[in-house]
């Protein structure tokens, strides 16, 4: 187990290597606004550009830009500067780093503890009024796009300007303090990201139950006289949630990347997405390539969890 | 009184395309200590009329009528507690495949654990040393460390012994075991059902045998019940139903399987046609359409269980008189096949 782990943990590196160069390559291919005529303001002139070209690194071949970044970052842990403001491209995504955490991991909770249960019913009352209604509405949820829901939340029940004040607080993380506060703000955020999230869960769990209680050992379970909750939670549930795991590992990771995007956004919220969003309108190269590295990271460092938690969860990979 | 009495137990479901007659008017009964072998084809009805007596085939499409007495009790008027409280103490039932029937990410000591503690106020630890006990009764080597594993560590036959181990961990005063060697090699097959009939006779249980193979029945049971399209088609002692069986059905399987005292060339028969439709039954006897001997009265009226004259606890389902039938037989087992049978005994053409 552990020299697989290592062997995960070297590719995962690799990989993180690939992406850097891929993001150097595309950066130079692609036409991006010119970051030094982007920094140098409107009415410079060529001269003060081609100065703020050469100051960034920019003039220079892509390869050897490539080489001193991979240099810094391997041998100084150092990310660079953003363009934009001069601060260390690791203090900015550090910075932004706890409120996406706390964003994500608030709406993983509502959307299990929404999702999961949901789906249990679903699948036992198959083909009842209350099955075919939780259909509809998680499929209502899952074609409601954030931006939207966002929007809609903000309108019907934040305390400031919503019809049914309910939730105070949203759109006011920045100024926020203390964990209370912080977590106030997050209310309706948490809400509007686990929406979509909680119907897709709820969905996954209904019919990976559905399937698992036609297995033969669910009879099993039944003709040793099992209470019929004992067969659904103790039999039925500890095959069902096994993909779910892998599911919600991969939903977490890409979150943390940065695709929390539309509901920070929405909720003025200074998340990774955020930062994602501000970079690539400013052409912040060094942002960019940080950001990317830090969202790969996320991605696979939770592909190892996933696979991680399979083993434990399932006797018959951990002995391959 | 028998242990188990089985009364007129009809099993009907709803579905969109009809209502499926799994099982029609089934009777039949099996003493402690006893063995009865159930007998059909896929689809018969034999493992669902069984599943029913545990009542897991209760579902809003089903339809249950007809009685199942339990030392006295009937099954089918408990509510689905007490139905529970008996299944898995009193009867326990035993499957075809015994890898998919275990959890596969469970222990097998712990599936055996909790077969125990959901009927019996015990300790943890007592409830492992009686897993541990059962399964070194059931012939599983080291089970004190075999315990620890999980069903995929275990070859298939020693996961039937895990299965049987679970089924008799609370003593059962019945057994019923659905086809318990299909999914076995021969000679796993062989032990296994050694070891049913050893604990049988040690515990001194009632079983149900459930299997297509005749030849399972014939080492094991002592009553045999054939069933054809979700009914008993013919019934009685082992010996009598191997030695002058009267339904064509029967006569069907028994030349199906081989024999060593028949000579190579003489080709295995196979009983022609398709199991019918539980949906839209043939009229008439449900087998006519696949009988080798069918007359034209035969697909107006449907036949009863009825005693073989002269025979002790024989019945069989047939409308044909029972002196054709004895002679049908003695051609069929003289070697010929159904169609001179047919013209020896003087039967004319079936469209006639």
């Amino acid at each position: 187990m552990l020299q697989y782990i290592a062997r995960r943990l070297l590719w995962g590196v690799a990989l993180l290597f690939i992406v850097s160069a891929l993001i150097f390559v595309l950066f130079s291919v692609l036409p991006t606004g010119d970051p030094a005529a982007l920094r140098a303001g409107r009415q410079a002139s060529p001269e003060q550009i081609e100065t703020i070209r050469e100051t960034l690194g920019l003039d220079r071949p892509t390869h050897e830009q490539f080489i001193d970044y991979m240099g810094d970052l391997i041998l100084h842990a150092d990310f660079g500067f953003s363009f934009e403001n001069d601060t260390p491209v690791l203090d900015l995504i550090l910075d932004a780093l706890p409120a996406t955490i706390f964003l994500v991991l608030g709406a993983v909770a509502v959307w299990l503890l929404v999702g999961v249960p949901t789906g249990i019913i679903s699948a036992i009352k198959r083909r009842s009024a209350l099955d075919r209604a939780t259909m509809f509405t998680t499929l209502a949820l899952i074609s409601a796009p954030v931006f939207w829901l966002g929007l809609v939340a903000l309108y019907l029940f934040s305390k400031e300007v919503g019809l049914v004040p309910i939730f105070p607080g949203a759109g006011t993380y920045q100024t926020a303090s203390g964990p209370f506060e912080h977590a106030a703000a997050l209310i309706l955020p948490w809400l509007v990201l686990a929406a979509a999230s909680a119907a897709i869960y709820a969905r996954y769990v209904r019919s990976s139950l559905i399937d698992v209680m036609s297995e033969d050992y669910i009879r099993t379970a039944r003709a040793k006289g099992l209470s019929e909750r004992r067969v659904i939670l103790r039999h039925g549930m500890r095959s069902a949630i096994t993909p779910v795991v892998t599911l919600l590992g991969l939903d977490v990771g890409i979150l943390i990347a940065g695709n929390a995007i539309l509901t920070e956004t929405v909720f003025n919220i200074p998340g990774v997405g955020r930062l994602v969003f501000d970079s690539i309108q400013r052409a912040d190269l060094p942002m960019i390539q940080g950001l990317v590295l830090f969202g790969a990271f996320f991605i696979i460092f939770f592909n190892l969890l996933v696979d991680i938690a399979y083993a434990y969860l399932d006797p018959r990979v951990r002995y391959r | 009184m028998s242990l188990l009495e089985v009364s007129d137990l009809a099993v009907h479901f709803e579905t969109e395309d009809g209502v499926v007659k799994a099982v029609d008017c089934v009777s039949f009964a099996v003493d402690r200590g006893q063995t009865l072998g159930i007998v059909g084809e896929s689809g018969s009805g034999k493992s669902v009329a069984n599943l029913t007596l545990l009542g897991l085939t209760r579902a809003d499409n089903a339809r249950i009528s007809g009685d199942v007495t339990f030392e006295g009790r009937d099954l089918t008027a408990l509510d689905a507690d007490a139905l529970r409280a008996v299944r898995g103490d009193d009867i326990a039932m035993i499957f075809q495949d015994p890898l998919s029937s275990l959890h596969p990410f469970y222990k097998v000591g712990d599936q055996l654990v909790e077969a125990v503690r959901v009927h019996r106020e015990v300790s943890a630890a007592a409830a492992r040393a009686r897993a541990t006990e059962l399964l070194g009764l059931v012939g599983i080597p080291q089970p004190e460390r075999r315990v620890e594993d999980y069903p995929h560590e275990f070859s298939g036959g020693m996961r039937q012994r895990a299965m049987i181990a679970m089924a008799l961990v609370n003593e059962p005063k019945l057994l019923i075991a659905d086809e318990p060697t299909t999914a076995l090699d021969v000679t796993t097959q062989a032990q296994i059902l050694t070891l049913i009939e050893r604990l049988q006779s040690e515990l001194h249980m009632a079983v149900i045998l459930i299997t297509h193979d005749l030849g399972v029945v014939a080492q094991t049971a002592d009553e045999v019940a054939v069933m054809y399209a979700g009914r008993i088609v013919e019934r009685g002692p082992v010996k009598t139903i191997f030695e002058r069986p009267q339904h064509p059905y029967t006569w069907g399987l028994l030349r199906s399987i081989p024999r060593m005292n028949t000579p190579r060339e003489d080709d295995l028969t196979p009983i022609s046609g398709q199991p019918p439709s539980l949906i839209n039954p043939p009229s008439g006897c449900s087998f006519h359409p696949r009988c080798p001997y069918v007359r034209p009265r035969h697909r107006e009226v449907d036949p009863r269980l009825d005693a073989v004259p002269g025979d002790d606890g024989h019945e069989a389902a047939c409308l044909l008189d029972p002196e054709t039938r004895r002679r049908l037989w003695r051609e069929l087992e003289g070697g010929h096949d159904p169609e001179q049978a047919r013209a020896t005994v003087g039967l004319g053409s079936s469209s006639e």
